[in-house]
């Protein structure tokens, strides 16, 4: 029907039809598209099935979730991601700004500091925190205290100073890229009405390098909540290490990984949402912004409950 | 009644490593007055320019603003850096305004323009965004005040930047081609913002290609090239009756 009107049309009509609406569009088809769908679909279907009838404890991957050495592993590994990270963040724009700074022996050690704890493995850098003891048996501040090395450095101090060095070298790159991502014009605007070096970078540049430090900050935050099951192996009781404990006893080892990995997976997805928030936060004053993550998610909400 | 003396250039020299940029050169601006530089591009304009309030330090020759050397105290025949500090307290008495703007990109209009008054010279946050008004208003975006620089032309984003100087209260206002990254259309608005600061009575130094603006505002006219001070002059000498060949043949170039 549709062919046939659209022919005749064109038979009377040759250059410009008079109305647009007389003619039916027919969309393309892809049957590959759907071929492709089903295979896949199937496979899926197959991949759950297998795990659905192995020998597997679903009520028991369940119930661990809110057991309290699960909770308590839980609430150590994001005690340990929260600190780390302020560390981290910490370290990571002080050696960003030391690298930009005029004078050489600052921008030398900020540079010395990144090629250190990047250029090495994580979990090399843990189990040096935390055996430093074996180098260092006291920990002395003259005047000030002296202990025993092996009683200050506690498995959650190792790891604390592990990955939150660590982090700190990468984010003072991100920093760093952030930095230079501004237009030199606007330190130059801020110089000319008289500005101070340090208030420059602080009032003018960083909040402007945000935008771009945020994405990647993001991503290293979700790296290194999981970069906390490293800990794992100084003996920190983080999630991982708290679920080992449980299975070592009752052999439920793939229950326990299981429950884990949904903690893990809860864990980044409300941490990837708290950063799309913050994203749309800043975009505020670049073009082109979209309205807030919170603002679509009522607008969403609020479709549903009228429709 | 004597004229007061605000920029004083004596042999300036600058170079960027072996490039000597400016080769010596000799100006005065008294209060009040206009001054417009012309000169083919390179030719030092803005490096001169970006000396007179140090965002670029001078090698050799003395260049004072107001009766003090700029960015260095004199102490017998010593001259001494000044620190960070006191750079940024004489720069703060000297407005700037670039050629692409360089409006804070994170800020509303308004933002931009109270800044430097509650950053820098600490007048509190209600009477700077009072006087911002004001400025805003007289530079004709009132309306425009909380708009992020994205959002407005460039024309406007420029006026915003004048505002942003003006709020300093300086005693001198240095131009560098405000008009030149401009549509056709927006120079207009912009250079009768200048006009009118200029009949004000602010004492302004302006490169700029806008040939008209300069016979018309300029009390002097300063042609540069290759580093140095080619010819100097009342506008109506300088653009209509050129002495020099130079001269000459940038003015037949660009008029
Ligand atoms: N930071 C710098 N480092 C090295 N060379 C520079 C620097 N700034 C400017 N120059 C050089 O100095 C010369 C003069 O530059 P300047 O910007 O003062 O010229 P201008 O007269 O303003 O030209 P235009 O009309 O194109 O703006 C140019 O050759 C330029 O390449
Ligand atoms: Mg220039």
């Amino acid at each position: 029907m549709a062919v046939e009107d659209k022919l005749e049309t064109e038979r009377e009509v040759p250059a410009v039809p008079t109305s647009a609406r007389a003619l039916t569009v027919v969309p393309l088809k892809y049957p590959g598209r759907w071929v492709l769908a089903i295979v896949i679909l199937v496979l899926l279907a197959l991949l759950v099935r297998a795990f659905v009838v192995a020998d597997i404890d679903y009520a028991a991957v369940v119930e661990y979730l809110t057991v309290p050495g699960i909770l308590e592993g839980v609430r150590n590994t994001l005690l340990l991601l929260l600190l780390s990270m302020a560390l981290g963040l910490v370290l990571g724009v002080l050696t960003a700004v030391m690298r930009q700074s005029p004078n050489p022996v600052l921008r030398w050690v900020g540079g010395g500091y990144v090629w250190l704890f990047r250029g090495t493995p994580l979990l090399v850098q843990l189990l040096i925190w935390f055996n430093l003891a074996i180098i260092f048996n006291t920990f002395t501040i003259p005047g000030l205290v002296s202990m025993p090395m092996n009683t200050l450095m506690t498995p959650f101090l190792a790891a604390l100073l592990g990955l939150g060095i660590n982090e700190g070298a990468y984010i003072s790159e991100i920093v760093r890229g952030g930095i230079l991502s501004v237009d030199h014009g606007q330190r130059e605007a801020a110089s000319a009405i008289g500005m101070p070096r340090a208030k420059i970078m602080r009032r003018i540049v960083l909040p402007q390098a945000m935008r771009v430090i945020i994405p990647p900050l993001g991503n290293e935050f979700i790296a290194c909540l999981k970069f906390t099951s490293l800990a794992y192996t100084i003996s920190f009781s983080e999630l991982l290490h708290s679920a080992n404990k449980i299975y070592t006893a009752n052999f439920k080892v793939i229950e326990l990984l299981f429950t884990v990995t949904i903690w893990y997976l809860a864990l980044t997805t409300v941490f990837s949402v708290l950063q799309q928030m913050l994203e749309d936060r800043l975009g505020r004053s670049a073009p082109g912004s979209r309205p807030s993550f919170a603002r679509r998610l009522r607008k969403n909400l609020a479709l549903r409950r009228t429709a | 009644m004597s004229k007061q003396l605000i920029v004083h250039a004596e042999q300036v020299t600058k170079s960027f490593g072996d490039l000597e940029i400016l080769k010596g050169i000799d100006l005065q601006v008294f209060r009040g007055e206009v001054l417009c530089i012309i000169g083919p591009s390179g030719s030092g304009k803005s490096t001169f320019l970006r000396c007179i309030n140090h965002l670029e330090k001078i090698d050799g020759g003395r260049l004072s603003v107001n009766g003090s050397l700029v960015g260095y105290r004199q102490n017998g025949d010593r001259l001494y850096e000044l620190r960070d500090k006191d750079v940024c307290r004489e720069r703060a008495n000297i407005g700037m305004v670039f050629q692409h703007f360089n409006l804070f990109g994170h800020k509303t209009a308004l933002e931009n323009v109270i800044e430097g008054p509650v950053q820098v010279k600490g007048i509190s946050k209600k009477k700077a965004t009072e006087q911002g008004m004001a400025l805003l208003d007289r530079v004709g975006l009132g309306s425009r005040a909380h708009a992020y620089p994205y959002a407005m032309s460039g024309g406007q984003q420029q006026r915003v930047a004048i505002a942003r100087a003006l709020a300093m209260e300086p005693q001198l206002m240095l131009f560098d081609e405000p008009t030149s990254s401009l549509d056709p259309e927006l120079v207009g608005e912009v250079l009768d913002v200048m006009k009118d600061l200029a009949s004000s009575g602010m004492t302004m130094v302006v490169v700029t290609h806008e040939m008209g603006f300069a016979r018309e505002v300029a009390d002097g006219i300063v042609f540069i090239d290759n580093g140095c001070v080619v010819e100097r002059g009342q506008p109506h000498d300088v653009l209509g009756n050129p002495q020099e060949e130079r001269t000459r043949a940038f003015l037949s170039a660009v008029l």
